[in-house]
């Protein structure tokens, strides 16, 4: 296939997506709807986070909200904390720390890696071969720790965190991207751009990037999923988030105090909604996957 | 074909179909063919004709989601294609054995050539020690000409004809009547090639085997079968012995496929082909597969389909050109033996 | 023999730059990041004089690059130096808590392959029906449970509500220490004194935590054992074998699943890498003394020699536990040649 169209209108991309998702819809039975399903949770969950009144009418910070550690009932369906907090508005408003920090994260991981990437499957020579050996070498890290050792230094803080988390994930954009670099870079309408002149710019502006982006799209929501979930894993071990925001990752973290006693309520609902967004994100990728590339998943 | 006190191998009206996405593909249709006790039968056509999906077929191994949908494949009065999973693997590898196109390929690469042997030994007969499995294996190797201590080797450490005749060996190793080659030498090299005839028929000779040959190598099956029946498109064109289906080939097909084999002596300018390819088997031309490439075409033979019968003594062919008469009285038999003057099969 | 001899070697010596940038990048994540770990620990009202004092015996005033190579001298001499809170070198808390970690990393990754691969090859066997799509299901769902969740979950059910397994430590406080003072690994140690009663309670304790890490990292086993069975079920010599007779069963396991399995082994590693970061989260969990916990501990206390040691350990268990897989890929494929 050459080089897509530069030029994008609103009105004509949105007709093209309509377009594509009904013939996907035909094309792919099980998958498309798994993708769907993704969509939709992720759509729940920024409802919540743009909305969260829609949901709940506690606050979650409230210490009065009624009776410590009640267990669930009609007026509180997930229960109230050790703090006398409503568990479900935690959750409700415990989204938007989640998921802006791994939405955050992911980005700009993304936004790292994928330049240096390019870069250096465009570049080569001994610039490319160091760089490869850096990035594998961080890549081989056990993410958790690479993260733990970030956050502990960065210390607490929204943004301290977002960073920790993005260094685990900028190795993976920039593998993905040198290697799909590297492979376009032989293909033959390449070097007939470059036989007419066109700049090095261009070429990889115009050229390699497009093709490139379908493969981003997959790596970018299964990456969200991940960083969900290395997000919670930091926040669950104490570190770097002040204690005044409603986190899912704290708050199970809290509850495994009360264990003991059978209060299950305080860690069954926030450990739910990790898996659930994660998931999501990762239905989305998956299904994304089959129905833009079949090759790309092995199945 | 007429069945005789001879023949240990009947194929009668067998059809292959491929359920697939977008149809059925029928790979083979309608095929019937007798094999007798000694004879070498061999089953030649192009690449995608059906010839390998008949052969795996008769072990009923065929590869899913391929499924026999009609016909009886009879073993010495017995229909194989009734019996159960007790039965088949009773009969593979000892009473009918298969060698294949890749012997690499066909070997586990985590097995010892011995190891291999000695597994088929010891599904097949319990009782037998091991020392005596492995005396059997040495006998076996020898006739072959596979030197002792390369029981301990791996496959990939083996050159291509020494993995054949491992094949070979292991086809044989339980004395079965029928052997069914696969495109045993097309991935040899000549000399090899010929070294594996040799063999092929100094064993058949020592074991009295029968053989179905399967191939698309008109120079092997010269040598090797006695009759030959010419497959295209899923359906057999052409039935003979050997020197009549070179002599004098009926189907339009079968001449063009001769007319192919260059001549090394003669003053050929140029190759002869055969214009178009093989029909789309999911949506077969109605009449003879063949219609669309045959130079002498007729019109009734885009509409019916011919039967294969006898046009002469112990030949038939599928074929408009020679009419509804068959040379002696009688259709196309699917299961009665007749005793006639003019046998089916003969070596 | 000395073929086997050289391609260790080989292998190690390849290993050598990847483990040095990574030492490095330790170092530059952990010296040149913004904050004074000093200041912190002292407290921002000490006087100046104390903390630079503090600071010149820690050598911490001395230009980045000298602290560079201070750092890779000592770690050559494998003296991960001495810990800033308590008065002890760094390596001994990481010796003592380092078995503890290994062996629940390694029954975790037991626990893995147990679930995973006879899932895998199940679905393998029984492709496209529903068996096959709800086995996929959970591959592709486990490995979303946040490891520390799961861990809760079953401390909850089978700790709490049905009482049938420990929810915390390696042991039950009433065995005595000195069972355990051989190798610190202790399924190792209550072995070997022939102490049967120890060692199932050890078992005992390792059951949950084990199976936490087990289930959420066997998704990966059981999505790679299907794809592999599949792949060589397909195969000529598994035609070839059942053309001479060989069961269906055999096939299937002895040809089948032991070919599939090879490429497995090279997973091991990465999965290895993964168990040992669930792990730190488990240990949490579980109130385990590993390294981990030990990890989460000084850095509340801003113990930075301790943290750097135990990342640096942590890397190393990498690299090693990296060259021991491909060594042991070339041992059971006949195909590799050294």
């Amino acid at each position: 296939m050459g080089a897509p169209a530069a030029r994008f209108s609103p009105a004509g991309g949105l007709a093209t997506a309509m377009r594509w998702l009904s013939r996907s819809r035909k094309k792919y039975g099980m998958e498309w709807w798994i993708m769907i399903a993704g969509v939709l949770v992720i759509a729940l969950v920024v409802t919540m986070t743009v909305f969260p009144h829609l949901f709940t009418g506690y606050d979650p910070s409230d210490q009065n909200a009624g009776g410590q550690m009640k267990a669930p009932s009609a007026d509180h369906i997930m229960g109230t904390d050790n703090l006398s907090r409503d568990v479900w508005a935690r959750m409700v408003y415990g989204a938007r720390t989640i998921l802006g920090v791994a939405i955050a994260a992911a980005l700009v991981s993304a936004l790292v890696g994928i330049p240096l990437g390019l870069l250096s499957g465009f570049a080569g020579g001994l610039f490319d071969r160091v760089l490869s050996l850096i990035m594998d070498s961080v890549y081989s890290f056990p993410g958790l720790i690479l993260a733990i050792a970030f956050a502990a230094m960065l210390g607490p803080g929204v943004i301290n965190i977002t960073l920790a988390v993005a260094v685990v994930y900028i190795p993976t954009y920039f593998r993905l991207v040198r290697g799909q670099t590297l492979s376009i870079k032989e293909e033959v309408y390449v070097e007939a751009a470059r036989a007419i002149g066109a700049r090095r710019g261009t070429i990889l502006g115009r050229y390699v990037f497009p093709n490139v982006i379908a493969t981003v799209v997959v790596v970018l929501s299964l990456n969200i999923a991940d960083a969900i979930l290395t997000e919670a894993a930091l926040s669950y071990i104490g570190l770097g988030l002040p204690a005044g925001l409603p986190d899912w990752g704290m708050d199970l973290s809290m509850g495994k105090k009360f264990l003991p006693s059978g209060v299950w309520w305080m860690i069954t609902f926030p450990g739910l909604m990790i898996m659930l967004l994660a998931l999501g994100f990762t239905m989305l990728g998956e299904g994304l996957a089959e129905i833009l590339n079949p090759r790309l998943l092995e199945r | 074909m007429r069945s005789s006190e001879k023949t240990i191998l009947e194929v009668q009206d067998l059809s292959i179909a491929y359920p697939i996405s977008i149809g059925v593909v029928r790979a083979v249709e309608g095929v019937s063919f007798t094999l007798d006790d000694g004879e070498a039968l061999g089953l030649v056509g192009e690449s995608g004709c059906g010839k390998s999906t008949l052969g795996l077929s008769i072990l009923k191994l065929q590869r899913p989601p391929g499924r026999v949908t009609g016909g009886r494949i009879m073993y010495r009065g017995t229909d194989i294609l009734g019996m159960n999973d007790r039965g088949l693997l009773r009969m593979r590898g000892q009473k009918i054995a298969m060698i294949f196109q890749n012997p690499l390929t066909s070997l586990n690469p985590l097995f010892t050539v011995e190891k291999h042997f000695l597994e088929t030994i010891h599904f097949h007969d319990q009782s037998m020690p091991r020392d005596k499995a492995i005396a059997a294996v040495g006998k076996m190797l020898e006739t072959l000409g596979i030197e002792r201590k390369l029981l301990k080797e791996y496959p990939h450490q083996l050159s291509g004809g020494m993995r054949q005749r491992i094949m070979i060996g292991l086809a044989l190793i339980m004395n079965p009547d029928i052997i069914i080659a696969d495109e045993p030498t097309t991935s040899l090299d000549v000399i090899v090639e010929a070294g594996f005839t040799e063999l092929l028929l100094e064993l058949r000779r020592v074991y009295k085997l029968s053989i179905i040959l399967i191939t698309h190598n008109l120079g092997l099956v010269a040598e090797i079968a006695d009759r030959i029946a010419v497959m295209y498109a899923g359906r057999l064109m052409e039935v003979a012995s050997t020197e009549e289906i070179f002599a004098r080939p009926l189907h339009p097909y079968t001449q063009g496929l001769i007319a192919c084999v260059p001549n090394i002596q003669a003053d050929q300018k140029e190759l002869v082909t055969m214009p178009g390819s093989p029909p789309d088997l999911v949506e077969p031309p109605p009449g003879c597969r063949f219609a669309p490439r045959c130079p002498k075409v007729m019109p009734i033979c885009r509409q019916q389909t011919p039967p294969l019968l006898d046009h002469a003594p112990g030949h038939s062919a599928a074929c408009w050109l020679y009419g509804e008469r068959p040379a002696s009285a009688g259709l196309e038999t699917t299961a009665a033996a007749r005793p006639t003057g003019a046998v089916g099969g003969e070596g | 023999m000395r073929h086997l001899a050289s391609y260790v070697l080989t292998r190690f010596l390849l290993a050598i730059p990847m483990v040095f940038i990574m030492l490095t990048i330790i170092f530059v994540v952990l010296r040149i990041m913004p904050g004074d770990p000093v200041s912190a620990m002292l407290g921002d009202r000490a006087p100046l004089r104390v903390i630079n004092e503090k600071k010149h015996t820690l050598g911490l005033d001395k230009p980045i690059a000298a602290q560079y190579v201070d750092y890779l001298g000592q770690l050559v001499r494998l003296d991960l130096g001495d810990s800033m809170i308590f008065k002890q070198k760094v390596s001994q808390p990481i010796i003592e808590k380092l078995p503890a970690t290994i062996e629940l990393t390694l029954f975790g990754l037991l626990a893995s392959l147990a679930i995973g691969v006879p899932l895998g090859a199940a679905a393998a066997r029984r492709r496209r029906s529903g068996g096959d799509f709800g086995i996929r299901l959970y591959a592709n769902v486990v490995y979303c449970i946040p490891v520390f969740w799961l861990g809760l979950l079953f401390q909850l059910v089978f700790g709490v509500l049905l009482g049938w397994f420990p929810i915390s430590g390696r042991t039950s406080p009433r065995l005595e220490a000195s069972t355990f003072s051989w190798s610190g690994f202790y399924i190792v140690d209550t072995l070997k004194i022939g102490n049967l009663a120890a060692f199932g309670d050890v078992m005992w304790h390792l059951v949950l935590p084990a199976l936490t890490l087990g289930v959420v990292l066997s998704g990966i086993f059981v999505r790679l054992t299907r794809a592999n069975m599949l792949d060589v079920l397909k195969s000529d010599y598994i035609l070839a074998a059942r053309a001479r007779g060989v069961p269906e069963r055999r096939v299937v396991y002895n040809h089948g699943l032991r070919n599939a399995l090879i490429p497995i082994v090279t997973m091991l590693g990465l999965q290895f890498s993964l168990l040992l970061a669930g792990a730190i989260l488990t240990e949490s969990t579980f109130s385990w003394p590993g390294m981990g916990r030990l990890l989460v501990e000084r850095i509340y206390l801003r113990d930075y020699p301790v943290i750097q040691g135990v990342i640096v350990v942590y890397t190393l268990l990498v690299s090693v536990m990296s060259l021991l897989v491909d060594l042991l890929y070339a041992a059971i494929d006949p195909r590799v040649k050294y």
